[in-house]
């Protein structure tokens, strides 16, 4: 039973990246395989921990992309120009190299995966990361159920998973995926381009009367823009769980 | 022993004889704070020394911007780790803002806009040794760096820099700030690396 | 309330107080000591570019929690918070209360 208050102090352990594939020109997922990996709930994160061969580190923390599988362990980093650590991951790090990475960690925004009530997770940017977590962990544990996925983003560039997301909305029954384009769509794209607003986010989304836990990830004024939208549609506050992609480091 | 990342050189930095232990050198200008940037309007903008007996000297930004003051070149260092060598700024001296203040305290516990606190001996923030900063690089002061002025003690370490500064209590007895009173070193000189209680 | 983009949210305080504490925090109810305002760790507005993390009510801005961490030791003061319900498992025969 991996309830989310994991005992016991987090411990630097040390990983190996087994693979690295691109999502988009400037994300990559790391693939990793971590001995003794406790497993975790989808929604948690690990601390990353790189140190320079004078001793200098610096430490991040990124969302786990992939649901419990054993040892493995997967992450999506954003490259950004002006970090320090991001360059680094997306585009130095090989398969074969060490990384040291402690957790899991956070025990709020998560979804356990026996919990029937319906999910309802809006997604801005790569805010998606720790919600796709929750997705795959859904699928890989046959749950039944109901989830709905709102992902945000500019360009189809820019989609993470995006194969992966349309192959799951097609194969799975009670699981939807909606993508909202804010600034470019795709060639044939018939639906609205531009942000999320009131009303498409009351077409796409549970109605307050399904009483859905409501997962909102991204940059903060997205996160707060949604919370806010989903408050004045009628949902309780207390349904509603956010995770704000800050400054705090880079 | 952490696991060296093959390849990984981190931010910009030069670890060098004249920096004091521990620290590296940085090309940005890091912003930490403990709180939100406090919006300060100029025209409510006051500065007061209270000294030991409650007698209270009180400047507004008129006030405070007839006194003479000087232009700054220190090097700064951060508990963090990052320094700035050479910065550059433009602030009136302590020694003059104290100059007709009759006190015979030890100590000051200096406070900000937005409840910020940090104390030191009175014999630190004079005899040239600190300023109230007004202008940085050749700017007005930003408010993210402590704008409309700000406390620069650049010998000890910069968590005592107090941004935002509001007022000087000259007391008797040392009473720890902000963070001196959770774990950082009542002193913090940075040439002793004096960062932590018990250093 | 206060526009900076200086703060990030609660789940911050996840990793460093499950480091002091061995367990998760960030689900765990708060009370605030200034304002009374009740809700979880992963609400509070966190600044943790300092030298230590503080953590504030997202309400009315008093601090609620800070850390320092030092080589070997770390030091919290929790003062600003008037309590803080943490989920325990429960005693056999007790009701399990999932109330505020």
């Amino acid at each position: 039973m991996a309830r989310a208050a994991v005992l016991g102090r987090l411990t630097w352990r040390a990983g190996q990246v087994l693979a690295v594939r691109d999502e988009t020109p400037t994300a990559r997922t790391l693939i990793l395989d971590i001995p003794g990996w406790p497993g975790h709930l989808p929604g948690q994160h690990v601390d990353v921990r790189l140190t320079a061969e004078d001793g200098y580190q610096a430490q991040r923390s990124y969302s786990i992309a992939s649901s419990p599988d054993g040892s493995r362990l997967e992450l999506t980093v954003q490259r950004l120009d002006d970090g320090e650590v991001s360059p680094y991951l997306t585009e130095l790090l090989r398969p074969g190299d060490p990384l040291e990475l402690r957790g899991p960690i956070g025990g709020w925004f998560v979804w356990h995966p026996g919990d029937a009530t319906p999910v309802l997770l809006v997604a801005g940017g790569s805010g998606v990361v720790p919600l796709m977590a929750m997705v795959r962990t859904r699928v890989a544990s046959s749950s039944p159920t109901p989830m709905r996925l709102l992902y945000s983003t500019r360009a189809p560039d820019t989609v993470l998973y995006r194969d992966e997301l349309r192959g799951i909305a097609e194969r799975e029954p009670e699981l939807r995926v909606e993508l909202v384009y804010t600034r470019q769509a795709p060639v044939g794209w018939s639906g609205p381009v531009g942000r999320l607003d009131a009303a498409r986010l009351a077409t796409l989304a549970w109605p307050p009367a399904a009483a859905p836990a409501c997962l909102v990830c991204g940059p903060t004024g997205f996160v707060e823009a949604v919370a806010n939208l989903l408050v004045d549609q009628g949902h309780a506050p207390g349904q509603i769980k956010t995770e704000r992609f800050g400054p705090s480091g880079t | 022993m952490a696991t060296v990342s093959p390849g990984f050189k981190g931010r910009r930095r030069v670890p060098s004889a004249a920096l004091p232990p521990g620290q590296y050198l940085v090309e940005d200008f890091p912003v930490l704070s403990a709180g939100p940037t406090p919006r300060i309007d100029r025209g409510e903008w006051e500065l007061t020394v209270t000294t030991e007996t409650g007698e209270r000297h009180r400047w507004d930004w008129a006030a405070f911007r007839t006194l003479p003051t000087e232009p700054v070149t220190v090097d700064i260092h951060c508990v963090t780790k990052w320094s700035k060598l050479g910065t550059v700024w433009e602030g009136v001296s302590l020694d003059v803002l104290l100059d007709n203040v009759e006190t015979s305290a030890s100590f000051a516990l200096v406070d900000s806009y937005g409840g910020y606190t940090t104390n030191l001996p009175l014999e630190d923030l004079l005899g040239g040794k600190a300023w109230i900063a007004f202008r940085y690089g050749g700017e007005e002061l930003a408010p993210e760096h402590g704008g409309p002025a700000r406390l620069l003690v650049p010998h000890l370490y910069f968590w005592k820099s107090a941004k935002w500064v509001h007022g000087v209590r000259l007391l008797d007895r040392d009473e720890p700030g902000f963070w001196e009173g959770l774990g950082y070193h009542n002193y913090g000189d940075p040439w002793r690396e004096q960062r932590y209680w018990g250093d | 309330m206060t526009g900076s983009n200086m703060w990030t949210d609660g789940n911050a305080l996840a990793g460093p107080l499950h480091d002091v504490f061995g367990l998760d925090v960030t689900a765990a109810i708060g009370r605030c000591g200034g304002c009374g305002r009740t809700g979880p760790m992963a609400e509070l507005r966190v600044f943790d570019r300092a030298p230590g993390v503080v953590a504030r009510c997202p309400n009315c801005d008093q601090v609620l929690l800070r850390l320092v961490r030092g080589p070997g030791r770390a030091w919290l003061d929790l003062r600003g918070l008037t309590y803080l319900q943490l989920p325990v498992p429960a005693e056999s025969g007790q009701p399990v209360s999932s109330t505020l």
